[in-house]
């Protein structure tokens, strides 16, 4: 679905649709073309025969007519895709936590590559580059949490690596934090233990002409849960893609998603689960709010339930607000079901205006119309921001959203 | 003293098949401390005047005058209209997804008296109001409206009302869904909050059962967009005892003037 601000009907913005696929449906009917409009008639099985290769030089120049990087404006990531990266360690700094270590590897190191493998050229063309990976290794049940910041990359192109090890039965939060300058294609692999609780965080909040691209791979053990929360503010463009594989009995992933896109923004989310053995449960739930004249939010969100995954729950939604004219998101939920033994499966996907009665609501309470906006808008994002579960980081980001809000006139 | 004025309010509203008059006349007067019950069959316009008052753009004023002390309130934005003093409990309280109660209500008390109560007396006093309400301390931390049983919503409703201490206030059947207990202590918030500020009331009811706790001084029977006829409290009993049968076309579904 895309969803333009400059349609002139108001769209239910918060309601949307919900509807339950049949079980044993295959969507693989249909036309072959990757299409905005038609949930179910993507073969999203194409995901799992999809080119994969760790090297770039693998993989065919990118069009931009790809399933993959149709949506992203290629003219400006083409340094990513087709350029030479720096592959050296960047710099950051970490805070401390009990069960927590950080430490660079060689790439040889067999850590390495056990939860993903690239997909598309960008990521394959960092995965060629790197020299070291960042390792962090979470162990115990009381591991605790920690941020990892990086702020000092600058305008040239570059390449990073990390890999998040959970062991098992450990339990702990891991905080990406992005800022400042960059032109950065990444890689970062997420290891679920069996039995391991791990929450990561990945917030963006770039210079204004900065360029990431990241492809997020998580492996999820027996019983292991997975909190992925995925906060885009700053950025020319900004594509973070996440793709779990609950390849274990009990696997858990929750996948949130929160972005704000202002005038000539980029934000983009590609997401991927894999249900691929029995009782995985996953959610995914990710809601964006654009304002100003070209400002663009792409979200996609591919489930697969494999054949092996009886007893699968599964529910994911995207909703857009689209707070002035000019601003487009574009919203592609697909799913496809390979077995008939599934506990649940839906979808909801709603971009739209402002809730009328939500405004009048709080007008009528002596509230002004700007203030209401505001509200209502900073409401919308929290419901996401509030499952970080870090009170300091959620606290801080709402006021980032705060600033946005306040900081343009149009809302 | 304070006066709410409704003059020959002819209201519209746009629907698929085009334009729907719905109130055709109404006129109503509204003094501070009276409190006055509008009762009706569905579908008499009962809400349509509730939302036209506190100005929900759906409803198109296509004459007629709404005046507060003499002033236009139909000229008034909606928030301008609260902070004037007007209040309205709605009918089905929206549910705002990430506001917290407790930063929706300091905000509207913040807009309605112009400047930011003090933190202290502030917290005791949201407390003391939901103690009075019975709702847990733990709404405090709720979105609003988001999960609420029917009953807390209406409690909420109520809530605010007690805060904000408006001058007048619409209650759009706020008796509806509640079960006697729940329908006693919103009663008794409705009670305190005209004790306290001598607020004058618009009750709007589709039936007489709340009329036992909240008294009326005086009774409008809302028929097809218009005032069928005014009397006093006794008018409500008659209405328990005979429905709204005798105003109603012959064709009716009898269910609809069920009263009581
Ligand atoms: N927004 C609207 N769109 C279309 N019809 C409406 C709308 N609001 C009210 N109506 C119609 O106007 C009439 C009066 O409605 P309402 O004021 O809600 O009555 P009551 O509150 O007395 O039940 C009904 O026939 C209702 O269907
Ligand atoms: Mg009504």
């Amino acid at each position: 679905m895309a969803a333009h601000g400059t349609a002139s009907a108001p769209v239910d913005a918060l309601a949307g649709s919900t509807t339950t696929p049949e079980p044993n449906t295959h969507s693989r009917l249909g036309s072959k073309q990757h299409s905005d409009g038609g949930w179910g008639l993507v073969p999203v099985q194409v995901r799992s025969s999809r080119f994969a290769s760790y090297d770039v030089a693998d993989f065919e120049a990118v069009t931009g007519l790809e399933l993959e990087w149709k949506h992203t404006p290629m003219a400006i990531v083409r340094p990513l895709t087709s350029g030479l990266l720096d592959g050296s360690p960047i710099e950051f700094s970490a805070t401390e936590a009990p069960g927590i270590t950080v430490e660079w590897i060689d790439r040889t190191d067999a850590r390495i590559g056990t939860a993903g493998k690239p997909e598309e050229r960008a990521s394959a063309n960092a995965w060629t580059a790197f020299d070291k990976a960042l390792l962090v290794t979470i162990t115990g049940e009381d591991a605790g949490e920690i941020t990892i910041d990086r702020s000092t990359l600058g305008p040239s192109a570059r390449a990073a690596h990390t890999v998040i090890v959970a062991s098992t039965h450990s339990r702990g939060t891991v905080i990406l934090q992005n800022s400042g300058e960059a032109m950065l294609s990444e890689n970062v692999e997420i290891v679920v233990g069996d039995e391991a609780a791990l929450t990561v965080v990945s917030v963006q909040e770039w210079k204004s002409d900065a360029v990431h691209l990241a492809s997020h791979f998580a492996e999820v053990g027996r019983n292991g849960r997975l909190k992925h929360v995925l906060v885009s503010l700053g950025g020319k463009v900004v594509r973070v893609n996440p793709s779990v594989h609950l390849s274990n009995d009990g696997g858990d992933v929750q996948l949130y998603g929160a972005y704000f896109a202002d005038a000539g923004q980029h934000l983009e989310q590609q997401v991927f689960v894999n249900h691929d053995a029995p009782k995985t449960i996953s959610r995914v739930s990710y809601k964006g709010a654009l304002q100003g004249a070209g400002a663009h939010t792409v979200w996609v969100g591919d489930v697969l339930i494999r054949q092996s995954a009886s007893g699968t729950d599964s529910y994911e939604q995207n909703r857009n607000l689209l707070l002035t004219e000019g601003t487009r998101a574009d919203s592609v939920p697909n799913l496809e079901i390979e077995t008939g033994d599934i506990a649940g499966a839906g979808h909801a996907s709603a971009s739209g205006r402002f809730d009328d009665e939500q405004l009048f609501y709080l007008q009528a309470r002596g509230i002004s119309e700007e203030d209401a906006r505001r509200l209502v808008v900073r409401g919308f994002l929290a419901e996401i921001i509030q499952k970080i579960g870090t009170p300091a980081l959620e606290e801080r980001l709402q006021g980032v959203i705060e600033a946005e809000l306040r900081g343009k006139a149009a809302v | 003293m304070s006066v709410l004025e409704v003059k020959d309010l002819h209201v519209s509203v746009e629907t698929e098949q085009g334009t729907k008059q719905i109130l055709k006349g109404v006129d109503l007067r509204v003094a501070q401390g009276e409190i006055h019950a509008i009762m009706g069959p569905n579908g008499s316009g009962k809400s349509t005047l509730a939302y036209t008052i506190a100005g929900h753009p759906k409803y198109h004023v296509e004459s007629g005058e709404v005046l507060l002390d003499g002033e236009d309130l139909l000229k008034m934005t909606v928030d301008a209209r609260a902070r004037a003093g007007v209040f309205l409990a709605m009918q089905y309280p929206v549910e705002i997804p990430g506001v917290a109660v407790t930063n929706f209500l300091r905000t509207a008390k913040t807009a309605i008296d112009g400047e930011q109560p003090s933190i202290r007396t502030w917290t005791k006093e949201v407390s003391a109001a939901m103690k009075n309400l019975r709702m847990d301390p733990s709404f405090k931390d709720r979105n609003v409206n988001e999960g609420f049983s029917g009953g807390e919503k209406k409690r909420h409703e109520i809530l605010q009302l007690e805060l904000l201490k408006p001058k007048f206030a619409v209650l759009d059947e706020t008796d509806s869904g509640l079960d006697v207990d729940a329908l006693k202590i919103v009663s008794e918030g409705v009670n305190r909050a005209r004790e306290n500020t001598g607020l004058g009331l618009l009750l709007i009811t589709h039936y007489t059962r709340i009329l036992r706790y909240i008294q009326p001084d005086f009774v409008h029977v809302f028929v097809d967009g218009r005032v069928a006829e005014e009397g006093g409290r006794e008018l409500a009993d008659r209405l328990e005892n005979e429905g709204y049968d005798r105003f109603l076309p012959v064709s009716t579904d009898a269910a609809e003037a069920n009263v009581g």
